[in-house]
């Protein structure tokens, strides 16, 4: 049995050391006060001084921040109406439909979307195809988050709102809405976190012109790792870090609450 | 006229028909049971009442109107539902409140009538208590002053007592019989206990299999059911399979299989040759040593094949010669009368004649 249990608590550090190591290495190295990712030297707060005067990066910072915001923004929107939808209309095709492209690669969907794109509606790409991308594959992930807080409810709420005198739109916004809301805040936070990092779409969507901040750092390395890449990652995933556990927080623990009850 | 009146309506699920051809009337201030086992139509029916499904035909009026296409909340009907359907995210107060915040009460006059109706259901201090922190009674009080604040014309209760402990449900059983005759307001239960139905009801209509199988007090209901399917649904009952050979204007004359014949009242609309049942309340069934034949009349000989001890009364199964087994329900009223007889003893069993029913089988 105690033989078992250290097996298994290996395993797990082993599994954990290989996830964070490489993450860590780059926070750490981003204090470093070397051009070189070879040697501790001393600390620094250099590079993020650098980065903060490099315009180019800030140009694709404010425009990752845009297209996250746009497109969390729509995905959630759609995202809760798709979940509410699979819930109420119980057919099985519709729950399909909205979570293939969350396990179809993003590489097909970026060829098909710049296809789309391009050649039925003949939009010039830029920040705009962009954003109609993003929120493709998020409002999956935020009908599913929606509906299994749904799932976890009971339906006579809905019903003895309405018998109690509330039109469905007085239902919606008094009952279902509130009900809801930490589903729809994780699945917010959740496109907000994939749509800021995503590479392989944006890159196919993104034209010519815009710097995208993934793709400013994919070019900044093809001529150097400096720190600056290591600072801006450090600060991207911090912000990622931060999204992930208010999301986490948001959802799991108010739907543990509602299992006591 | 009547308050709700059901005309004909019927309900299909694809292939299954759910509700059908049912018609019935409440009158004003009645507390009426839908009774029956699952699967009969009943929630159904009262999901039709509350407007959260629609009759495929037939027509649901409320003082002569046809509300059956009036959405839920334009009826002047409220539910009260088996999982009590609480708002989870408002307090007892808000929930209580909610039904006259929807029909655009004055605040002034929503606070007072909430706090009166918290009051009346003895939960005055939980006013700011959110629906987990309460036990199940609560929840259902709370559930109940909800459905009765803005004074529906009907109140419709769904299985409201089934998640309660057996103590806690008969406890609940009372309050909600001085509550409806508080309020005034009519009751519509749906239940598939017949203890429940039987308790609380002044009318229960029994359902099976999507129709109405009889509608009556709960004394004819349990005394003179209607049927086979009735008489073995509402309570412990012996039924002895049996054949009309005479009818007369005065004299009905059975054939019970095995144990001879026996004479009833004629009753109507039986011919001679019917088929049917011979039923029998056990409570009915008087049971004797053996000894005592001779001074019993309509007796049939037996031996006691089991029998179950349940402290107020003890139920005796009875094997006659002819092999039909009877339960007999003897109270053990008077100290040291538990046990009368003991298994394999052999026993005589009789009952009043006029307590024998015949329930004639239509095809």
């Amino acid at each position: 049995m105690k033989h078992t249990n250290l097996t298994l608590w290996l395993a797990a550090s082993l599994v954990y050391i290989f996830l964070y190591i490489p993450l860590v290495i780059v926070v750490v190295y981003s204090f470093n006060d070397s051009r070189l990712n070879a040697e501790w030297v001393g600390f620094t707060l250099d590079w993020y001084y650098k980065l903060f005067n490099n315009q180019e990066m800030l140009l694709a910072a404010r425009n990752s921040l845009i297209i996250a915001v746009s497109a969390s923004l729509l995905a959630t929107i759609l995202g809760t109406m798709a979940g509410l939808a699979i819930h109420r209309y119980r057919i099985k095709v519709l729950p399909f439909l909205a979570f293939a492209p969350i396990a179809m690669p993003e590489i097909l969907l970026g060829v098909s979307l710049l296809l789309f794109f391009l050649q039925v509606l003949n939009l010039t790409l830029g920040l705009v195809s962009i954003i109609i991308a993003h929120t493709t594959f998020c409002v999956g992930f935020v009908a599913i988050i929606v509906r299994a807080r749904l799932q976890g409810m009971d339906d006579s709420i809905f019903e003895a709102a309405r018998d109690l005198g509330a039109t469905p739109w007085q239902t919606f916004r008094l009952i279902t809405l509130p009900l809801i809301m930490p589903a729809v805040i994780a699945g917010a936070l959740m496109s907000f976190t994939l749509s800021i990092d995503d590479f392989v779409i944006t890159f196919f969507t993104k034209g010519i012109g815009e710097p995208i901040l993934p793709i400013q750092i994919y070019t900044m390395i093809k001529i150097a790792v400096t720190p600056e890449v290591n600072a801006i990652s450090t600060l991207f995933m911090l912000l990622t870090l931060v999204l992930i556990i208010i999301a986490n927080r948001l959802d799991s623990g108010i739907l543990q609450g509602e299992k006591k009850s | 006229m009547a308050l709700l009146e059901l005309r004909n309506v019927i309900r299909r699920f694809g292939d299954f028909t759910a509700v059908d051809n049912v018609s019935l009337s409440i009158q004003a201030g009645e507390f009426f049971t839908l009774l029956g086992p699952s699967g009969c139509g009943k929630t159904t029916l009262l999901r039709m009442i509350a407007g959260f499904d629609v009759p495929d035909s037939g027509q649901i009026l409320l003082d002569g109107q046809d509300i059956a296409n009036t959405p839920p909340e334009k009826r002047p009907i409220h539910t009260v539902f088996q999982s009590y359907a609480l708002f989870p995210h408002m307090t007892v107060a808000d929930n209580v409140a909610f039904p006259l915040k929807m029909s655009k009460v004055a605040p002034a006059e929503i606070k007072k009538r909430m706090e009166k109706a918290l009051e009346e259901v003895q939960l005055s201090r939980f006013t700011h208590r959110f629906p987990h922190e309460l036990s199940g009674g609560q929840k259902q009080r709370v559930a109940f002053a909800r459905g009765l604040i803005n004074r529906p014309r009907l109140l419709l209760m769904d299985e409201p007592l089934g998640a309660l402990d057996a103590k806690l449900r008969e406890d609940m059983q009372r309050e909600l019989i001085n509550l409806q005759k508080e309020v005034g307001i009519t009751f519509i239960f749906v239940t598939h206990s017949q203890d429940e139905a039987l308790a609380l009801s002044q009318r229960i209509a029994v359902m099976n299999l999507g129709n109405i199988e009889q509608i009556g007090t709960p004394s004819a209901i349990y005394g003179t059911p209607a049927n086979r399917f009735i008489a073995d649904f509402i309570g412990k009952i012996n039924l002895m399979e049996a054949r009309v050979t005479q009818i007369s204007n005065t004299a009905m004359t059975l054939e019970i299989n095995g144990l001879g014949t026996t004479v009833l009242p004629p009753k109507k609309e039986i011919q001679a040759g019917d088929q049917g049942v011979i039923a029998i309340r056990p409570e009915q069934v008087a049971v004797h040593a053996l000894a005592k034949q001779a001074e019993i009349p309509h007796a049939h000989t037996g031996k006691v094949l089991d029998f179950l001890y349940v402290g107020d009364v003890t139920t005796y199964v009875i094997e006659l010669d002819s092999g039909i087994q009877i339960e007999a329900l003897l109270a053990n009223s008077s100290p040291g009368r538990a046990r009368f007889f003991e298994v394999d003893d052999p026993v005589i069993v009789s009952w009043p004649q006029e307590a024998a029913q015949f329930l004639v089988d239509r095809p």
